[in-house]
């Protein structure tokens, strides 16, 4: 659970909260693509780093943390796969140059996880609703995403206190065999699918007797303007696709078994 | 018997939420806990069949450390009432719902039939036995939901907003009920905003605040005391604010029963008469 922590916002204001959205996401795609090209160690050391700065500007070291600390079994997994594969691929030995690659793929997977986080932690639900919105995006669906986002905790929260009644009347859920286990759960799943379907037709009603979809075109409290600080991101955001895109096919990049 | 000693309580997020407590119920008592929202009366009440664990001090149930046992096992004699039936409601019929705290704590087949039946009758629900209680009204749910927790017999019962979206009729039931408890000398612990249901029970009264517990002591001296309920957000039962009101007359003020009420009230006529 501790990766969804690491995504979940948190209301702080710093220069990188105040960011576009849209730029942010586009800054986020571009890492991702450039993680994607490249699988030696070195460039993607340069872009695991050069997220670091937002994380700090934005100070959310800690949240930043424990989302990698949460996606570490996954990695741990990636890598012990990458070994695995290229020992029995390679008729059973395994060579300096094959740890590197899955350090590297490793890597790849840790700056994907921390790109998304950092862009998660420093967006609100309601800024990502209007950047949707503001994207074409019809309201309907916009709003749907940015509903289901806000209701994941208020459903964890359920989920706990559902736990605790099931408990009272003497349900051990990490009692029998594992098939056991799974339908001690019932008892818990059941009442908060009832209860989240509950809670949404009731949000449905309230919404409709506050005139939801009364007019096609809705007018925002708020609306998305790009600043100096946003232009600079896409321009930051174009500079590493560019640079990335010429030192992946041009460039030689050595590898750090090759520099021994 | 629930002891309760110098319990303090922090959630994960480190909202402490219990600053030091210290009870005891005995057997037989009836209690009312009450104080305005966030004061700490439900994360206080998880205590006393183990759902939650006190970060520093100690809570003991017939003697037993709840930090040393199951949930399950205590919840054989601390039966445990939550607010919203709809968080735990999930079985295809009535009888199955009310069964299966039963079936967890191993009742023979029999004796979980004649259990079920019983706690229907006793809940006036024994006309919806194959009913879904997702059917049900509101109302309705709470007592199934209240129904299958009593249909294990456990000492103690804890009760969360047992009030809360019952009609008349129904809350009289209820405190009809919980006298016949009283008599068999079961424990009940009510958790409530509901005071004329209070007053008209007059059971002990606990007032929290904050995270710590500020009065103890009997209904009629804590819900006529307007300085402890107003720090703790709750009004003066309708009857107590009348006699805090006559206080001229040269009435008592610390009455919260009807009947003592009316009698002193004909007293009062009868001496304006002569």
């Amino acid at each position: 659970m501790s990766v969804f922590d690491g995504l979940k916002f948190r209301k702080v204001t710093s220069p990188v909260h105040n960011l576009d959205p849209r730029m942010k996401f586009i800054y986020v795609i571009v890492i991702f693509v450039s993680a994607i090209l490249f699988s030696s160690i070195i460039p993607l050391m340069v872009l695991f780093v050069m997220q670091l700065p937002f994380v700090f500007v934005a100070k959310v070291q800690k949240q930043w943390v424990r989302s990698l600390r949460g996606a570490a079994f996954l990695a741990l997994f990636i890598f012990i796969i990458n070994i695995v594969t290229s020992y029995f691929g390679n008729n059973f030995t395994l060579l300096a140059s094959n740890i590197e690659a899955a350090i590297a793929l490793t890597l790849r997977f840790v700056v994907l996880i921390e790109s998304f986080s950092v862009f998660f932690l420093t967006t609100s639900p309601d800024h990502l609703g209007l950047a949707l919105e503001q994207s074409r995006v019809p309201y309907e669906f916009a709003f749907a995403f940015t509903t289901a986002v806000r209701f994941v905790p208020v459903l964890a929260e359920e989920a706990q206190t559902i736990m605790d009644a099931q408990k009272a009347r003497g349900l051990e859920l990490e009692k029998g065999n594992l098939l056991k286990r799974i339908r001690n759960y019932i008892p818990v799943l059941i009442p908060l699918i009832v209860s989240a379907i509950r809670r949404s037709l009731e949000l449905a009603e309230a919404m409709e007797s506050r005139a939801w979809g009364a007019s096609k075109k809705r007018t925002n409290l708020f609306s998305l303007k790009l600043h100096k600080g946003d232009y600079a991101l896409l321009a930051l955001s174009i500079g590493v696709l560019v640079g990335a895109i010429y030192i992946s096919f041009f460039v030689s990049i050595p590898t750090i078994t090759s520099l021994f | 018997m629930i002891e309760a000693e110098d319990i303090h309580y922090s959630y994960p997020n480190k909202v402490e939420a219990l600053k030091g407590v210290s009870i005891t119920i005995k057997d037989g008592e009836f209690v009312a806990i009450m104080g305005q929202n966030g004061a700490g009366k439900s994360t206080f009440i998880k205590h006393f069949n183990g759902l939650l664990k006190p970060t520093q001090g100690r809570v003991k149930v017939d003697g037993v450390d709840t930090t040393k046992t199951s949930v399950a096992s205590l919840a054989r004699n601390v039966g445990f009432v939550f607010q919203n039936p709809d968080h735990q409601l999930f079985s295809e019929t009535v009888e199955e719902e009310i069964s299966f705290a039963l079936k967890n704590f191993c009742f023979d087949k029999k004796i979980i039939e004649d259990r079920v039946t019983w706690a229907l009758e006793l809940l006036s629900i024994n006309q919806y036995r194959k009913t879904s209680p997702f059917l049900l009204s509101g109302g309705e749910r709470k007592r199934v939901a209240l129904a299958s927790v009593l249909a294990w017999d456990p000492q103690t019962l804890i009760l969360d907003e047992p009030t809360i979206g019952q009609d008349h009729e129904q809350k009289e039931k209820l405190r009809q009920f919980i006298m016949q408890m009283k008599a068999q000398k079961k424990t009940i612990v009510i958790v409530t905003h509901d005071v004329e249901f209070v007053a008209e029970c007059n059971p002990r009264v606990i007032l929290m605040k904050d995270g710590k517990i500020i009065a103890d002591g009997i209904g009629t001296a804590i819900l006529t005391d307007p300085v402890m309920l107003e720090l703790s957000s709750i009004v003066l039962p309708q009857i107590a604010e009348v006699f805090t009101k006559l206080g001229a007359l040269g009435l008592p003020k610390n009455i919260i029963d009807i009947y003592e009420a009316k009698a002193l009230l004909l007293k009062v006529r009868e001496r304006l008469n002569k």
